[in-house]
């Protein structure tokens, strides 16, 4: 049945290049977990490695309390789910979803009972006899998911199972799949690059940059007090704010305070990076100055991208927004007009100049 | 630290390079090295000294050059327009085209060569028709102009498959982009069709020049003393079998360095110019009508049924009473009769044979074609780099160099049946591993990965998914293999015994005996043998389209 998946110290090289330098992590059983981060900070890798792809060339991988590292994949009781669907093209529908029992002993009944089921799980019970060929990606994706949970395996681990497809379809099927891991109740371990994905499926995300789990956290954790500035500015939009911390406040470059955010332990004097997302400020009589130099109107918000006085954006980073609620009778701005912000000091995180540690009291839990 | 067993693909592709080092690589560095070696042994070379000192040594040379690029200008000339005709205008019978030019194609030359002499020879029949009735001395077809005229039309079939092939992937809007640009007509054709299908042209000319210069049995039975450099190394090495083949090594090694080069250009310019053309959409075929339309379909059949003259005249001489090289009035069966009681033994030695040689080759070709596209590293990069080398070895080469390795002790093969299957596998294998790593290109690896992750070992998901869907790209390439291995005469008349005779060696000797009932009727079943594989192969692939 369903195990947990227990990684310690993990390190992978490919030739001299180290791309995972010694990761640890703890996947709890039955859970929907979630490896997101950039494309080639090795995420698929260690996917690969947990399902025995990738060989392992330092530390632990258990499953429950059993060792895994000189366990073969086809011997580790995985059901994987590809990126590019890897159904068998000379093999119907039917066909694929059985083909895991070739290698196991389960009665003819059973697998008659057991396909059945499944087909009407992930609803392709219609296409059972159709050639791959026939099927659209999202079908197809639908056909991959059951053949790989079929099999009642310990782990299901998907590799970007939906970057193939359309917009709407992805909706529809990340919605398939949260279901179907719910209803089986099985220990997964997902793979995306979309944060917005990552954020909607899972129980729990680790965020990796590089081969370095960055962040490990509920979704909610993530998104409200990220780790470092690479989570906050990765994880959804986060404005970067260079100031300095004074007594009861936070000054900037051209000399405008704002309260000190709720929770941030700083020390007067301490040189720190503030992090706002758009929607965190408000337009006020008094806070921070900006310009605004562009407008975009996006449906249920206007976005604006502003411009502030010399130093007080952290340079190196993307234009600093401001998201408006749409509400068709707010006042619009118009560019070149000049406008005052004032964060909300309850969502706001503050980090250290470097970005690389979060100051808020409790915030940034590592994996 | 976590231990990792070797596994099967990594015993195989050492078991392999050890074959292809015994087999290939050790048997060519001691022709090289005996091109060097004087009559005792030592060092010198008074061999190739030699050769560029004697008019008759290095006239071959020049010879086989002249006849290989007369030939590839000539195939180029014919090939690429009617390419261009087949592709873009609507053809009649378009099919049976195609599978006549594959016929003329995959018969053997020396056969052309043969039928060329019954017609136009001396005492050919066009030859004394013109004499007797209308009193005109036509030139006959003997030496330089026999040997193109047979080449060429054995030999454009390559440039007219390759470059449809390139023709048909050539994205239509190309061209239309250039219509929209005001280019039309021929400068449509020379600035935008031409430096396309460039590479590939190209490619197809190096293999129709390589075959040109290769070709054994043609100027052997055509060229009339017109020495070329494989009959010259044929002659020497049969001259001084027994004594020391040092110099026919010589001749075999200058042969291979020239090959060798032409190949690594042609490589490199590929390399640097080739485009990765892969339309969806085919060029739609215009019709073309009134008397241009007859005048494009008489063109067009007409060279290919020209092309076809020599399997005619073969298969109708066959059913002629003849007495050895008179054919005499009347049809009979006799020539098959005498055919099957003296060389019955032949058709067998052929099927048993290249039975063998195709089993080997597509265990070899899928194994390699696995092992270059999924493992790679540098065992099986120098297993795929040596596998392109018979690409560049001349049969009679090949044959020279098996003979030399391996009729000593402790092998003894020569005039063995193992000889002549090592030899036809080693000729014939990269047709089926090109074709073989062709298609495995085109299957994700994530296939045999789904199929490992659903509890199936590897091995079994190797056999059970990733062979099952590169069997028709297998079969593409075995058929090619199959076909050519049946005609192969180069290597093997060097090789074989009178136990390990094959058709078509068989058929030589017959025409060098002047047995020419029994030639016509042997070459009417290696042509029948052949068409039938091929149409077997048509039915079973469900297309009619090779893809070299």
């Amino acid at each position: 049945m369903s195990v947990s998946i227990t990684m310690n110290n993990l390190v992978k090289r490919y030739g001299g290049q180290t791309v995972i330098p010694g990761l640890s992590l703890t996947i709890r059983n039955e859970e929907f977990f979630t490896l997101l981060g950039p494309s080639g900070c090795g995420k698929t890798t260690l996917l690969r490695m947990i399902a025995g792809f990738n060989g392992v060339d330092g530390g632990e991988l258990y499953f429950d309390e059993r060792p895994m590292m000189n366990i073969p994949a086809h011997r580790r009781n995985i059901g994987m789910v590809f990126q590019n669907y890897a159904i068998f093209p000379n093999m119907s529908v039917r066909k694929n979803v059985e083909y895991g029992f070739r290698a196991r002993k389960v009665s003819k009944e059973e697998v008659r009972r057991r396909v059945d089921e499944i087909l009407d799980v992930v609803r392709i019970r219609e296409y059972q006899d159709r050639m791959p060929a026939q099927l659209s990606g999202g079908q197809l994706q639908r056909v991959a998911l059951a053949r790989a949970i079929v099999i009642h395996p310990s782990v299901l681990l998907m590799d970007e199972p939906l970057s193939n497809l359309d917009a709407k379809l992805r909706l529809d099927l990340r919605g398939a799949i949260r279901d179907v891991q719910k209803q089986v109740g099985i220990t997964t371990c997902y793979v995306t690059h979309d944060q917005e994905e990552a954020l909607a499926i899972s129980d729990r995300i680790a965020v990796m940059n590089q081969g370095v789990i960055q962040q490990v956290g509920t979704p909610m954790e993530i998104y409200a007090r990220p780790a470092n500035g690479f989570v906050a500015t990765f994880i959804g939009r986060s404005g970067l704010f260079r100031a300095t911390a004074r007594e009861d406040c936070l000054e900037f470059a051209d000399g405008s305070r704002i309260p000190r955010p709720v929770g941030a332990a700083v020390a007067p004097g301490q040189q720190v990076a503030l992090s706002i997302r758009p929607e965190e400020l408000s337009p006020a009589a008094s806070g921070l100055r900006a310009v605004v130099r562009s407008r975009t109107f996006l449906g249920k918000s206007l976005n604006y991208v502003l411009e502030f006085a010399d130093g007080v954006a952290l340079p190196g980073y993307p234009p600093i927004e401001y998201a408006q609620d749409f509400t068709g009778s707010c006042r619009m701005y118009e560019p070149g007009e000049v406008l005052f912000l004032q964060p909300d000091l309850g969502r706001v995180n503050v980090f250290t100049e470097d970005l690389s540690r979060s100051l808020m009291e409790g915030g940034g839990s590592h994996g | 630290m976590v231990k990792r067993r070797p596994d099967v693909w990594q015993i195989l592709s050492l078991v392999i390079l050890a074959a292809f080092c015994l087999f290939l690589l050790w048997p060519l560095l001691c022709l090289f090295l005996s091109g060097f070696q004087g009559e005792e042994g030592q060092w010198t070379l008074e061999n190739f000294v030699k050769f560029f000192s004697k008019r008759y040594y290095y006239q071959a040379l020049w010879n086989s050059l002249s006849v290989a690029v007369c030939v590839t200008a000539l195939t180029l000339l014919i090939g690429i327009p009617l390419a261009y005709c087949t592709t873009f205008f609507r053809v009649r019978g378009r099919g049976v085209l195609d599978l006549l030019i594959i016929i003329a194609m995959m018969s053997p030359p020396f056969i052309g060569a043969y039928s060329w002499i019954l017609l136009c020879g001396r005492s050919g029949w066009v030859t004394t028709f013109f004499a007797e009735h209308l009193g005109i001395d036509i030139p006959t077809v003997y030496g330089f102009r026999g040997i193109v005229l047979v080449l060429t039309l054995k030999l454009y079939p390559f440039i007219y498959i390759y470059v449809s092939g390139a023709l048909k992937r050539m994205d239509p809007s190309l061209m239309e982009a250039a219509e929209s640009l005001g280019i039309h007509g021929i400068r449509k054709i020379t600035s935008n069709v031409l430096p396309l299908i460039a590479p590939t042209a190209l490619s197809a000319a190096l293999l129709v020049f390589m075959n040109a210069l290769a070709d054994f049995g043609t100027p052997q039975l055509i060229g009339e003393g017109y020495v070329t450099m494989p009959t010259l190394i044929y002659t020497e090495f049969v001259n001084e079998m027994g004594g020391n083949a040092s110099f026919a090594a010589a001749l075999a090694a200058l042969m291979v360095a020239i090959t060798a080069v032409l190949f690594l250009l042609q490589k490199f310019y590929v390399d640097r110019r080739g485009y990765n053309m892969n339309s969806m959409r085919a060029p739609a075929a215009q019709p073309v009508a009134g008397w241009r339309g007859s005048v494009l379909h008489i063109l067009l059949y007409g060279v290919v049924l020209f092309s076809l003259i020599p399997q005619v005249t073969v298969i109708y001489t066959s059913f002629l009473n003849a007495n050895r090289m008179v054919f005499l009035k009347g049809y009979s069966l006799n020539s098959y009769v005498l055919a099957f009681q003296t060389l019955g033994g032949a058709i067998w030695n052929t099927v048993r044979m290249g039975s063998a040689a195709i089993f080997i080759i597509v265990i070899l070709g899928v194994a390699i074609a696995y092992l270059s596209v999924r493992r790679r590293n540098i065992i099986t990069g120098i297993i795929d780099t040596a596998s392109m080398f018979p690409y560049i070895i001349p049969g009679s080469v090949l044959g020279i160099t098996l003979l030399l390795t391996f009729n000593k002790r402790p092998w003894l093969w020569g005039g063995t049946a193992i000889i002549m299957v090592l030899s036809l596998v080693i000729r014939r294998l990269p047709y089926t591993l090109r074709s073989s790593s062709a298609i495995l290109h085109q299957i994700p690896a994530s296939l045999e990965e789904a199929s490992v992750s659903l509890g199936v070992s590897p091995l079994k998901s190797f056999f059970r998914i990733t062979t099952v869907l590169m069997l028709p790209g297998v079969f593409s390439g075995a058929i090619l293999s199959w076909v050519t291995v049946i005609n192969e005469l180069s290597s093997s008349v060097i090789l074989y015994s009178t136990k390990t005779r094959t058709l078509s060696v068989a058929v030589y000797s017959e025409v060098v005996r002047g047995s020419y009932g029994t030639a016509a009727a042997l070459s009417t079943i290696l042509t029948v043998l052949t068409l039938v594989s091929l149409l077997i192969a048509f039915r079973v692939s469900g297309n009619d389209e090779l893809h070299l």
